[in-house]
């Protein structure tokens, strides 16, 4: 399991496989026997009310929480306990729900960040600044302005991204998960308080990396006129439960999912 | 208009990431190397070196030590005295079993050592933050200086407890002990501080800097990008610690000659001073590393100037009102420009950009 082998997956066919996932903190079980799969190359969206567990469902897929019991088959193999720092090399980008910027760094130096792992040359050469620890740094410079350009972020290059408009913290915070290259991004409610122009051009955005760098995409979001127009298969998850999925015309005639958005009438 | 930006095309990435793009501050950079290195030797006697010029240099470089940690990495930190002491004991230990090794290789082996027991202070780091953490790193300060005291092995079991440098060479002239010419003290802290300046620029702008900054402003991201925050914090400790060892190691051998550690190293003496030159020149800023050691060095002299020469106060009366005026200026400092003497300065380039219309 890395990135090579996420990487030999033919598209079409399963990258991750969840389980029989349980996931509790003390008494309150967060997840509750959920399994679902996330096929290689598809927009797969996570729903649901507030509090059903989405965020938590990411975390794990991302190593973050330990689930109690399950099993993740990543690439085909099982994985055990794992630290966040293996999910980002075996080639997992996410983002944050409320924004996890560095928000002291300019938009550069966060994009920068991505690069990170990729970077290997020592701290004496970096110290140095000599010869292939330069050559390196331009190198991931390069790659980083080619997101700047995918995003049109060239105006902000320099700025602290502290000061920058929640919209566009959002799109540098999409830029530092692309600038490592992922081969699953996980986008946590990239819309969330957004304005229709800014949603358009953030789908838009989701949209092109899924099509042509071919990035398997897994996004919780509460638009639902947003999921069922990018996504090509949804679940949906209700306390913890996972309460249907399916493709997005399935999901929006089915009966527990309408009930769960709408609430059950009491007089049947 | 004075400070012109436009018109300087960057074709290149390097060129854009070099530490200074601007060709003004090139020449300013380029014009201060010159007179640092060409005029200052040949000027300079012994007040300057004693008051002003090597404790500036030495406290730079401390400086730039804890805005590693601080600044960089968000790790606060009150052992910088702790730290210093390693570093000078380093020093006196090794000069005594090693009396042909030359000075320099002594003083980078001292910042070595500091740079380990600075790792071994940083392990808590993992586990606690900010004020909890300045509080483990309190306890660092206090147990090294008690060390350095109660283990008579430290200061080769001498009867006062104080360790004095003997004299070593440079190129055939003393650089350390009492007969030590002002430029050669002077030119051999240059030289390390300009060196060490440029490494320490060096890994800022590069990957470990970067990785010092993600866990500064937000570790859980940096985490799941994939930040070791252990690795990271114990390497933001290792580097402050042999720049602040360096740094104590200067302080002895070259500009104090001989020191006790209590009153040396004292938290009073160094951990908040160079606490304050960071806060005040700028957390997170190469610049205001130098501009706080800068401030907090030449002030008590600039109070006394005026306060015993200009108002005529005797110089006991001038030393009690200096603390009280000390303190007070650092909190009209801290309310009139939180982020320190780095951001004045960037305030003022704006200006110049702009100058001589007023928007």
């Amino acid at each position: 399991m890395s990135l090579e082998d996420l990487k030999n997956i033919p598209y079409g066919k399963t990258a991750i496989e969840l389980k029989n996932i349980f996931l509790a903190f003390g008494g309150v079980k967060a997840l509750t026997d959920v399994s679902f799969e996330v096929k290689k190359g598809e927009v797969f969206a996570i729903i649901g009310p507030n509090g059903a567990g989405k965020s938590s469902m990411l975390n794990v897929i991302n190593g973050f929480y330990k689930p109690t019991s399950g099993t993740i088959n990543f690439a085909g193999t099982d994985r055990g306990e794992m630290e966040p720092e293996f999910a980002a090399k075996s080639g997992i980008a996410r983002t944050f729900q409320n924004i996890a910027l560095f928000k002291g760094m300019s938009t550069l130096d966060n994009l920068m960040t991505g690069r990170l792992l990729k970077q290997k040359q020592n701290f004496l050469m970096q110290a140095l600044y000599f010869g292939p620890a330069e050559k390196e740094e331009e190198e991931h410079r390069e790659k980083v302005e080619r997101v700047i350009d995918f995003l049109d972020l060239q105006s902000i290059r320099r700025t602290p991204v502290g000061s920058l408009p929640y919209g566009l913290q959002k799109r540098v915070e999409l830029g530092r998960a692309l600038a490592m290259e992922p081969e699953i991004l996980l986008l946590d409610e990239p819309m969330a308080g957004m304005n229709v122009e800014e949603k358009q051009d953030m789908s838009r955005f989701v949209l092109t990396v899924n099509n042509e760098l071919k990035t398997t995409i897994v996004l919780i979001e509460h638009d639902m006129g947003v999921v069922m127009d990018i996504s090509d298969r949804i679940v949906v998850l209700d306390y913890g439960k996972k309460i249907g999925s399916g493709l997005p015309n399935e999901i929006r005639s089915n009966k527990a999912v309408i009930d769960a958005y709408l609430g059950v009438a009491d007089n049947e | 208009m004075l400070y012109k930006e436009t018109g300087q095309y960057k074709s290149t990435y390097k060129s854009d990431h070099a530490i200074f793009p601007l060709i003004q501050d090139k020449i300013a950079f380029s014009t201060l190397m010159f007179i640092a290195f060409l005029i200052v030797p040949f000027v300079i006697n012994s007040y300057w070196e004693k008051a002003i010029l090597v404790p500036f240099l030495i406290f730079s470089l401390a400086a730039i030590g804890l805005n590693i940690l601080t600044g960089y990495c968000g790790q606060v930190s009150l052992g910088t005295g702790g730290f210093m002491a390693v570093g000078a004991f380093s020093t006196y230990k090794i000069m005594t079993y090693f009396p042909d090794l030359n000075i320099m290789i002594i003083i980078l082996i001292s910042g070595l050592i500091t740079a380990a027991v600075g790792i071994l202070f940083g392990l808590p780091s993992l586990r606690i933050k900010g004020f909890y953490l300045a509080v483990a790193t309190l306890a660092s300060q206090f147990f090294l200086v008690w060390l350095f005291n109660k283990v008579p092995w430290f200061y080769n079991y001498s009867d006062t407890g104080q360790i004095t440098v003997s004299e070593r060479l440079m190129f055939g002239i003393p650089v350390t002990g009492a007969t030590a010419p002002p430029y050669a003290t002077y030119l051999f802290c240059l030289i390390l501080v300009v060196l060490l300046g440029f490494a320490a620029k060096n890994l800022i702008r590069s990957k470990m800097g970067r990785s010092w900054m993600a866990i500064r402003d937000m570790d859980i991201a940096a985490e799941i990008i994939g930040v070791p925050p252990l690795k990271t914090k114990l390497s933001a400790f290792a580097i402050s610690s042999f720049y602040i060892g360096v740094a104590g190691a200067l302080y002895f051998a070259v500009f104090l000659g001989a020191i006790e550690v209590t009153e040396s190293f004292d938290i009073m003496t160094i951990s908040f001073p160079v606490l304050f030159m960071i806060i005040i020149g700028g957390l997170g800023s190469m610049l205001g590393s130098f501009l706080g050691a800068a401030f907090i060095v030449t002030l008590p002299i600039g109070l006394k100037f005026v306060m015993v020469d200009l108002v005529g106060l005797s110089a006991v009366t001038a030393k009690h009102f200096e603390i009280t005026i000390w303190g007070l200026l650092m909190i009209i400092f801290l309310i009139v420009e939180p982020h320190g003497l780095a951001r004045l300065w960037s305030i003022a380039k704006e200006k110049l950009r702009r100058w001589p219309f007023p928007y």
